[in-house]
């Protein structure tokens, strides 16, 4: 009798990278932060093959929840098709055997840096987030220990006062991305560093959002129609970016999020930022028939 | 005491704003305090003298609600009677302290925030207590910085670019922001140079006089608890030894303490 008639053959117990114990920790903390909706939660950040701050908290969300039947969007500042967004697109396909996509209304599963598509998340999709930093009380308090208390406290008048300070100094709100928000009246979180543009699409929003920073080992949610409220005061409103007059140069869309691109001959041509929607309106255009879902904004404001 | 409790009625009708009572602390094996009791009516200025390590300091955190004691009763006569405060939870207690109680430290960086903005010093207290509005909050700091004669073309230079005395004068504006029922000063003129504290000092008094603001004043220096004060508390190794008028406990000291104390002074 050998070791091998005793043994069973080789199978793979878990697929998707990381270990089943990995995701078992991660879909309970997971659970956690949707039931306590903004509020940070620690977790073992795993080893990747990526390094820490290319999006490693959000890579081992999306491993966690990732099925064969999945279908996988990453985009990376809007873009399908940039580097960071294609190398960790094709890893996730490789180890879960889900399929790939570009097209928004398709995907079930979509792991961004930066921004959240322009058309409208349904209940059965899944918007994961990159986080670099998720503290929204560090730029105000260093010591994390003390931010903590600050959070169990609710006690977010710094933050306020920030805003307070722009307003002083510069006469606006000078704060472009990762705009502190207070999700389901409780929690301040930082969402990531999407514009401001991107921030009341999260607000009562039908699909689940999950952040997740993988440095600093902390993932938070905002689960289905949850309120997420940018801070404002009462008498100077929140304002997305001036980006309604925009027009794309290249696929002719307008009122939509736009990335500014440099001209050699001086000023700046526009760029839908969102790039698939891009394409699809390129094609739509060329004769195809291409199916567009309604967008957040209309005509360059926001519909809720 | 005994004579104050006569007086009082007279002098100061009404109830007393801040009764404290039996409070003792122990750190270790040091006795901070041991059974203090004060009384403060509405609009009066009480001053708390003593050596180093008499317990001024740990009593003033006390009564700011920064620590609890071992045993003791605190109490402020508010409009919503919040009853015994040492009793109170942590959330409760941090919203009390930011509207009814002003505290100026002797350390400016206790009480700044050295890197923000002077009038953003003043406007966090008004936004701890759920000021939303940009504009008000803004006339509102430049009302208090105002009131405490702090120069106002530099209202948002950040207080570690400024003066002793100015540094003061924002923790005094960010202390009376919200017209609170007592103000606490933790020898708030020490470490100035003269002029300066007399110019502080000035300040202090006129305040007091235009709001009738109740204060509690900590300091070593008799000076200015002569000017500042009407009543005097003497501490020594955390219990209060005399008790009485200024000008009664200085012109006649009866403690041997309070004797040795107002003889070194003078």
């Amino acid at each position: 009798m050998s070791l091998h008639d005793l043994t069973r053959p080789w199978a793979a117990f878990s697929y998707g990278f990381l270990d089943a114990e990995a995701k078992r920790e991660m879909r309970r903390k997971l659970i956690k932060a949707i039931a306590v909706p903004g509020c940070q939660m620690p977790y073992a950040s795993r080893e990747v093959p990526i390094a820490r701050g290319w999006g490693t908290g959000g890579l081992q969300v999306t491993l966690t929840l990732v099925n064969p039947t999945s279908v996988i969007k990453v985009i990376d500042q809007g873009a399908d098709d940039s580097v960071n967004a294609a190398s960790i697109r094709r890893f996730l396909t490789r180890v879960s055997g889900a399929r790939e996509t570009w097209d928004t209304t398709e995907a079930s599963l979509i792991q961004s840096r930066h921004r959240v598509p322009e058309e409208r998340l349904r209940a059965d999709q899944v918007l994961v987030l990159q986080v670099p930093n998720p503290e929204p009380l560090r730029p105000v308090q260093p010591n994390m220990s003390i931010a903590r208390q600050m959070h169990a406290d609710a006690d977010y008048a710094r933050l306020w006062l920030v805003l307070y300070e722009q307003i002083v100094r510069a006469g606006r709100i000078m704060q472009g991305a990762a705009y502190p928000s207070m999700v389901n009246g409780r929690h301040v979180m930082t969402p990531s560093p999407i514009p401001r543009w991107d921030v009341p699409k999260l607000n009562m929003a039908q699909h689940l959002t999950i952040l997740s920073a993988g440095r600093e080992k902390r993932l938070y949610a905002v689960p289905p129609f949850t309120s997420v409220v940018p801070l404002a005061f009462s008498d100077v409103p929140y304002k997305v970016e001036d980006h309604a007059a925009l027009t794309c140069a290249r696929s002719g869309l307008s009122g939509y999020f736009m990335n500014e691109i440099p001209q050699a001959a001086g000023g700046s041509a526009y760029e839908t930022s969102d790039s698939n929607l891009g394409i699809k309106a390129i094609r739509r255009a060329g004769g195809e028939t291409v199916e567009i879902a309604p967008t957040w904004y209309q005509g360059g404001e926001f519909r809720p | 005491m005994s004579a104050m409790q006569r007086l009082a009625p007279v002098l100061m009708p009404g109830a007393p704003l801040l009764t404290l009572s039996g409070v003792s602390r122990r750190y270790g094996a040091v006795r901070a305090l041991q059974d203090v009791a004060l009384t403060v009516w509405p609009g009066e200025v009480l001053g708390i003298v003593g050596e180093s390590g008499s317990g001024k300091s740990t009593l003033l955190r006390m009564l700011n609600l920064e620590d609890t004691p071992d045993a003791g009763d605190y109490r402020l006569a508010l409009p919503e009677s919040p009853g015994n405060l040492f009793a109170l939870g942590r959330f409760a207690r941090r919203q009390l302290c930011a509207r009814a109680i002003g505290i100026v430290y002797q350390n400016p960086h206790l009480g700044l925030l050295m890197a923000h903005s002077s009038s953003g010093n003043v406007a966090e207290r008004l936004l701890i207590a759920g000021e939303r509005s940009f504009a008000r909050l803004r006339a509102r700091a430049r009302e208090a910085l105002e009131a405490s004669e702090f120069p106002l073309s530099r209202l948002d230079d950040p207080p570690r670019d400024l003066s002793g005395g100015m540094q003061q004068r924002v923790q005094l504006a960010k202390a009376i922001a919200l017209e609170p029922a007592l103000l606490l000063l933790d020898e708030p003129t020490t470490g100035l140079d003269v002029s300066v504290q007399a110019l502080v000092l000035d300040t202090l008094k006129r305040l007091q006089r235009d709001r009738r603001i109740t204060m509690v004043i900590v300091s070593h220096d008799l000076g200015v608890i002569r000017t500042m004060a009407d009543r005097v508390v003497v501490m020594r190794h955390g219990r209060v030894v005399e008790e009485g008028l200024v000008d009664q406990v200085f012109q006649d000291p009866q403690h041997p303490y309070t004797q040795e104390l107002v003889h070194a002074k003078l």
